[in-house]
């Protein structure tokens, strides 16, 4: 452990954090009076205000504009699967029971979402469609088009979760929820996977697949990363691969990804 | 303050914050690259203050104490991930006689993410582990019954479906950004585990009721448990009273 890798694995889950530091004055107050006071036991309390700052009530991703985003990713969910079931494409049975489950879901994150912004005085996101001229016609397609959707929900809400660290509505603690709904995207990324015959999880080699699916599993940190914190899990043991190493881990993928047109972005209306 | 950090000594031996080094003319991301990892070699000290991890038998059954604050949920969380590394080792060693090639392929995979975040938390909490002296725990699944099929991807619903519970209470207990965003990396993993042996168990049931809220307020959300109610459900596979984690 070396204090350079600590501030790396830092800035692996907030590419921002210098920034965060960077731009308040007050940082550079405390970091005055800890430095006169020259005493180490000091440092647990400075520690603490310096988080408090950087990732606290005042950051630059307000709490509504993080559940906005994600009731963003939910309504265009709940469009595509619409339309998925409008299309009639989806074989009876097993397949139609799975599709009709996972647009309940989506239709309760909206409306959930819909519902804590407008109880924090927000305003709710609204009228977000799938892009007509992208919906495939074939059900294989769609269904492709389905994982690349869920894969990329599960990337996005863990994405902001550190954003939601102390948020709440009322007695509720909004990253709970938010990684209630984190888990029930990623059951159903899982169950897509499987109705395309791919494994539940993420192999590494669908970081190189080719759109829509290929940009989903790359970003600042790729699908494929064997390193976590800093430490190559790959040879922390023996026995499993490169790929079992990836898809031991999903990774994030910030907002500005999410939104570019080469993933959810390209794919709203 | 039972124990320190090894980290500890470097903190003693590096004063970071002397004026004679803020005098220092340095490029200001150097700087900020000094302030960030004097964060989280606090934190590592703090949580080397907070230990509390002697698994030492004091009576017939033993305590395993898993400490506080983070430290003590990254314990919890290395025991669960003990706990399902060791299910599927099991079942990887003896495959139920009706286990197809794709039955066993995929438990191959499971128990490789399992023993792959065994071995992270392991690393990753050093000598704050709570079985950092050497003791290593032998799990009894003797409530399962590992001899068919059915009763195998039955075991491991429970399993997954207790670990996706497990991560979606303990998050909002977590006051790191960067232990929060390891947990969550992993969280998801277990929820495509459970996903899928649900789904080997009974096809089609990845996200029923039995799990997710389908009515209501709550509805279309996974469960969430705290580590107490995590606790008592995997008391009987830890052959020890287990502690949970202090977090308040």
């Amino acid at each position: 452990m070396n204090i350079l890798r600590i501030i790396e694995q830092l800035s692996e889950v907030d590419a921002d954090v210098l920034g965060r530091f960077d731009s308040r004055r007050a940082v550079f107050k405390t970091l005055g009076n800890t430095a006169k006071l020259g005493a180490l036991a000091a440092a647990p309390a400075f520690v603490s205000s310096l988080f408090q700052k950087a990732y606290g009530q005042t950051t630059s991703t307000g709490v509504i504009d993080v559940l906005n985003y994600a009731l963003t990713l939910e309504l265009l969910e709940e469009d595509f699967y619409k339309k998925m079931v409008a299309a009639g494409k989806v074989p009876t049975g097993a397949p139609q029971g799975a599709i009709n489950l996972i647009l309940k879901h989506e239709s309760a994150h909206v409306k959930l979402l819909t519902d804590t912004v407008t109880a924090l005085k927000g305003t709710p996101k609204t009228n977000v469609k799938f892009k007509a001229s992208a919906f495939p016609a074939d059900y294989a397609t769609q269904l492709a088009y389905a994982q690349a959707l869920e894969d990329t929900g599960v990337r996005a809400y863990k994405g902001q979760a550190g954003n939601l660290i102390g948020a709440m509505a009322g007695t509720t603690s909004l990253l709970q929820v938010a990684l209630q709904i984190h888990s029930v995207e990623a059951r159903h990324a899982a169950h897509i996977r499987t109705m395309r015959m791919q494994a539940p999880w993420i192999p590494a080699a669908d970081s190189n697949l080719p759109a829509p699916l290929g940009p989903v599993y790359t970003g600042a940190t790729r699908e494929d990363n064997v390193m976590q914190a800093g430490v190559d899990v790959t040879k922390l043991g023996s026995g499993y691969s490169a790929s079992d190493a990836a898809a031991a881990f999903d990774e994030v993928l910030t907002m500005a990804e999410v939104t570019d047109a080469s993933r959810a972005g390209g794919l709203i209306e | 303050m039972p124990k320190m950090s090894p980290l500890s000594n470097l903190r003693m031996s590096e004063p970071l914050f002397s004026d004679s080094f803020l005098a220092r003319t340095l490029r200001r991301r150097s700087f900020f690259r000094v302030v960030g990892a004097t964060v989280a070699t606090s934190t590592l000290v703090l949580a080397g203050c907070n230990d509390n991890d002697d698994p030492e038998p004091t009576s017939s059954t033993p305590t395993l104490t898993l400490g506080s604050a983070d430290n003590g949920l990254l314990n919890y969380a290395y025991l669960l991930e003990q706990i399902e590394a060791a299910f599927y080792q099991k079942v990887v060693d003896a495959f139920p006689s009706d286990f197809t090639a794709d039955d066993k392929a995929a438990f191959v995979d499971l128990r490789d993410h399992e023993v792959i975040h065994r071995e992270f938390f392991r690393y990753a909490l050093g000598t704050n582990a709570f079985d950092s002296a050497g003791t290593s725990l032998t799990f009894d699944f003797s409530s399962f019954t590992l001899t068919t099929r059915a009763g195998v991807y039955a075991a491991a619903r429970t399993l997954e479906d207790t670990g996706v519970a497990a991560y979606n209470g303990a998050a909002k207990l977590i006051t790191n950004p960067t232990t929060l965003a390891l947990l969550a990396k992993i969280a998801s993993v277990e929820a495509r585990h459970a996903a899928f042996v649900r789904d080997q168990a009974q096809p089609g049931s990845f996200a029923a009721s039995d799990v997710i809220t389908q009515t209501g307020t709550t509805a279309g959300l996974d469960t969430a448990k705290t580590p107490q109610e995590v606790v008592e459900l995997i008391a009987k596979f830890v052959p020890a009273t287990i502690t949970a984690p202090i977090t308040t």
